[in-house]
């Protein structure tokens, strides 16, 4: 127990993956909410764990529970949030971006999922399946799925000389 | 390179916040963490004549103050061991500490006036510790006087190390303790900024 790190070490190693992770699930509107409850909610909890648990995979499934959570309460307000992705706090954002995040928005959830946690998280398809709940193999194909998607949707580098959209 | 490999990273740098704005969540954090009392321990640094110093409190008062050459690294990691793993950068709750050091370093404040946690110190290290804000700015008092004054005139030694390991420098003065042969002594801070404190209160 006695190699645990402070819970500030904690944010600076995972707090730019948590965002990520929160952003791509449920875009920038409501990221900057769930990462807070993300981490309120793992200080809170943190003594508790496992001197070798690990961390991030820890970190994403809290994120996942929190998506979950922010999902529903955006799904019961009356009048819906606007639909326009709100890319203010996004500064990187060109227009590659733009088409990136949007492609990423339109996935089917379960895929939007696989996606953030195994490509913007960097966890494992066994971690990512334990979050998700299902098969290693079911969480490989709903990743690749969403990948392929996204490559066909989103005009790359070596499609830039396509014609534009 | 082909796509294959962009896309990845196109994906974490379209979605990646900018130091600012994880700075602003990261303060956001620490401010709903202390609203819900579970901010165990929070600390900062600040820049004094003699080098960084870090600070480092509870909700019952400081608990610490290091010296740079202490290692900040090591000492947030030991406080994370001995009082609570949920540490966070959280400046404000050190705003009085950092205000009255700051003084004291310009002239302006011979005593500070702060909630202390003494939880860091235990047994005979302790006591000898609670003794000496009684020697007052620009004084200083000789080990042995020190062992004298808890009633254990033979335990110079351990008075010695009592100053050594002391969490609370500056604030609890071991740096008015002396050597009675004159010599200046040991100090957590280094014998150099123990020599710019004792200037500094002009004794």
């Amino acid at each position: 127990m006695t190699d645990k790190q402070p819970f500030e070490s904690v944010v600076a190693a995972h707090g730019d993956t948590v965002l990520r992770v929160c952003r791509a699930v449920l875009g920038p509107a409501d990221a900057d909410d769930a990462w807070s409850e993300t981490f309120l909610s793992a200080m809170k909890a943190y003594p508790g764990l496992a001197a070798d648990a690990n961390v991030e995979a820890w970190l994403v499934t809290i994120a996942h529970r929190k998506a979950i959570d922010v999902t529903r309460a955006t799904a019961r307000r009356p009048v819906p949030a606007a639909e326009l992705p709100d890319t203010t706090s996004a500064p990187a954002a060109d227009h590659r971006d733009l088409d990136l995040t949007a492609a990423l928005a339109r996935l089917p959830t379960k895929q939007k999922q696989a996606v953030a946690y195994h490509y913007l998280a960097g966890l494992p398809y066994t971690d990512v399946a334990a979050v998700l709940g299902g098969s290693t193999d079911a969480a490989r194909r709903a990743a690749a799925d969403g990948i392929a998607t996204l490559r066909r949707c989103y005009p790359g580098v070596t499609a830039r000389k396509g014609e534009p959209r | 390179m082909s796509t294959e490999d962009d896309l990845p990273r196109d994906l974490a740098r379209a979605y990646s916040g900018t130091p600012e704005h994880l700075a602003a969540l990261r303060d956001r954090l620490a401010a709903a963490a202390q609203a819900d009392g579970i901010l165990d321990v929070a600390y900062r640094t600040i820049d004094s004549p003699l080098g960084s110093l870090l600070l480092a409190g509870t909700e019952a008062g400081l608990v610490r103050v290091a010296y740079a050459t202490e290692d900040h690294d090591a000492v947030l990691q030991a406080l994370s061991d001995r009082i609570s793993p949920r540490v966070l950068h959280a400046p404000e709750r050190l705003d009085a500490t950092a205000r009255q050091l700051a003084e004291y370093f310009a002239g302006r404040r011979r005593g500070f006036d702060l909630p202390l946690d003494w939880r860091l110190s235990e047994g005979f290290r302790s006591t000898v510790l609670h003794q000496l804000p009684q020697i007052g700015y620009g004084h200083t008092a000789s080990y042995a006087a020190v062992a004298r004054l808890v009633g254990n005139p033979k335990a110079v030694r351990a008075v010695g190390s009592a100053c050594a390991t002391n969490p609370l420098p500056l604030i609890v003065p071991c740096h008015r303790v002396v050597r009675s042969d004159g010599g200046i002594g040991g100090y957590i801070g280094g014998v150099e900024a123990k020599r710019i404190l004792l200037t500094l209160e002009a004794v």
